[in-house]
């Protein structure tokens, strides 16, 4: 604990550790990559998603799996209750969703309400087989019925605690931390 | 994010990059249109009213379907059919449909200033979609849109704005917006319908059409608006057309790449030539295309703030809920 209140819970090596096995737990539950396409939640979920896409092409070779990103801005729940406008950057889909199965990824877990927002948003591009959730860190307080079904690493937190993933493709460095409120 | 107006009741005076953020936003609405389902539920329970006291097929249709594209229901009101026609005034029209809790009123009027008017005496947001000869904001944005798309930015074009000046509120919006983003602008007609007092609004203007459009980037064409025009202008439609119509041949002394834009409807013949309105220069159905996603994100950034706002006041301006970061999203 620093004295400002922040913690560092990962630094890049165990980033990189917890993405190295999600691939490799993603190769042995659906038996390769076949058929599979990863969708990244903006923003920080697409960096992720891009480094699974690497790791899993890496360990099965072949073509790289599909690759989406989804803004989930204007399938928030909380419209009214935010002051200020979030910028949509806009949804990129370009691969057939029917019958795929969508590995979703984001960054953090924390109420479900980003991820029911994200699967709204694909089930507007078509009736995928399945979809999945991984996530690099499960901070908890689910507000919905949502589980990942893959995890980087649970850190237990406070609700007004503030998890931040911090990503070398935006902030120049790998780390998670978490700030006391 | 530096849009943050309650209304959009025209665009003299809004900062450029206010501009920006509303063209950012409409362009990433855009792919909402191209998707098999195009509709997400962003405003789903809001109502956007269209109170039309000027005929239109454009802009109705194509507030209409932005409106629904975000899930928002829709009422259409035309000048046939409200209560004018008995009498009423604007205001009181306006305030008996704000007592039917509507989200955003689009209006359109014959008069110059009507959405300040209303602006003043309803809460909810109020979008100009073209009053009188003053302003007709989202028609400028989606000219952006395009002419921004077709060179990448803005800044240091030469835009040569042609025809019926004196009574457009087409080419006055545009003239504000694109000095806001720096670009050099020509307003090109004749000398009673291009007053010089439009200099002082920065513009340069040229009376022949030929020097006008020598070397622009982009050429806007204006509808003569035989509607608007009490007195004589010019001698005669035929006049007008010899000295001012856009052909190939007068296309051609503007720069190669030139993009040539019209926001309907056309007179073809009197002030475009059928060649160049559907020649490979034009991107008049860009422009249709894009009047829908600009249309979007501004029906999205009014909406969504106006209710912001109202929560923020029911919570006694408790803003720390919507602190940046993982803690407030997730």
């Amino acid at each position: 604990m620093s004295e400002n209140g922040t913690r560092q819970v990962m630094d890049w090596q165990a980033i990189q550790r917890a993405l190295v096995r999600i691939a490799h737990e993603i190769v042995e539950r659906g038996h390769g990559t076949a058929n599979l396409a990863l969708v990244g939640i903006r923003s920080r979920g697409v960096h992720i998603a891009q480094r699974l896409r690497r790791i899993l092409h890496e360990i099965e070779g072949g073509d790289a799996v599909p690759f989406g990103v989804v803004d989930i801005t204007l399938y928030r729940d909380d419209l009214d209750r935010r002051m200020q406008n979030p910028v949509v950057q806009g949804t990129d889909i370009h691969f057939d969703v029917d019958g795929r199965r969508i590995l979703l990824v984001d960054d953090v877990l924390f109420t479900g309400r980003t991820i029911r927002a994200a699967m709204d948003a694909i089930i507007d591009f078509g009736r995928p087989q399945a979809i999945q959730l991984a996530v690099l860190v499960d901070r908890g307080h689910r507000e919905l019925p949502i589980r990942a079904d893959y995890v980087g690493k649970n850190i237990p937190t406070a609700r007004q605690e503030d998890v931040a993933v911090r990503l070398a493709e935006a902030d120049g460095v790998d780390e998670v931390v978490v700030t006391a409120a | 994010m530096a849009f943050a107006q309650r209304h959009l009741l025209g665009l003299e005076g809004m900062p450029g990059e206010g501009i920006v953020a509303l063209l950012d936003s409409a362009a990433s609405f855009k792919e909402i249109s191209e998707r098999d389902i195009k509709k997400v539920p962003t405003l789903r329970g809001k109502t956007v009213i269209n109170l039309f006291y000027e005929s239109s097929t454009r802009t109705r249709t194509s507030f209409e379907i932005a409106a629904k594209r975000l899930s928002a229901d829709t009422v259409n009101i035309t000048s046939s059919s409200a209560s004018t026609t008995k009498g009423e005034t604007l205001v009181d029209t306006a305030r008996n449909l704000e007592a039917m809790r509507p989200d955003a009123i689009v209006l359109r009027h014959p008069m110059s200033g009507a959405p300040q008017l209303l602006a003043r005496h309803v809460t909810c947001p109020i979008i100009n979609a073209g009053d009188g000869c003053h302003e007709h904001p989202t028609q400028a944005l989606l000219d952006l849109l395009t002419i921004r798309e077709r060179r990448g930015q803005i800044a240091g074009l030469t835009v040569a704005i042609v025809g019926d000046l004196l009574h457009s509120r087409v080419g006055r919006s545009n003239l504000h917006a694109l000095r806001a983003l720096g670009a050099t602008v020509r307003l090109v007609g004749p000398p009673t319908l291009v007053p010089r007092e439009f200099r002082a609004l920065g513009a340069e203007i040229h009376t022949r059409l030929a020097d006008g459009v020598r070397d622009a980037d982009v050429i806007m064409m204006l509808r003569i608006q035989r509607e608007r025009m009490g007195a004589n202008y010019f001698p005669s439609l035929d006049e007008y057309s010899h000295y001012y119509c856009l052909t190939e041949e007068v296309v051609r002394l503007a720069k190669p790449q030139v993009i040539i834009l019209h926001p309907g409807p056309m007179n073809r013949g009197l002030e475009i030539s059928s060649a160049v309105a559907d020649g490979p220069y034009s991107v008049i159905m860009n422009q249709v295309t894009n009047g829908v996603a600009v249309r979007m994100a501004l029906l999205y950034l009014l909406v969504a703030r106006n209710k912001a706002e109202q929560a923020d006041s029911e919570a006694g301006g408790d803003v720390a809920v919507a602190a940046s970061g993982k803690g407030a999203r997730a």
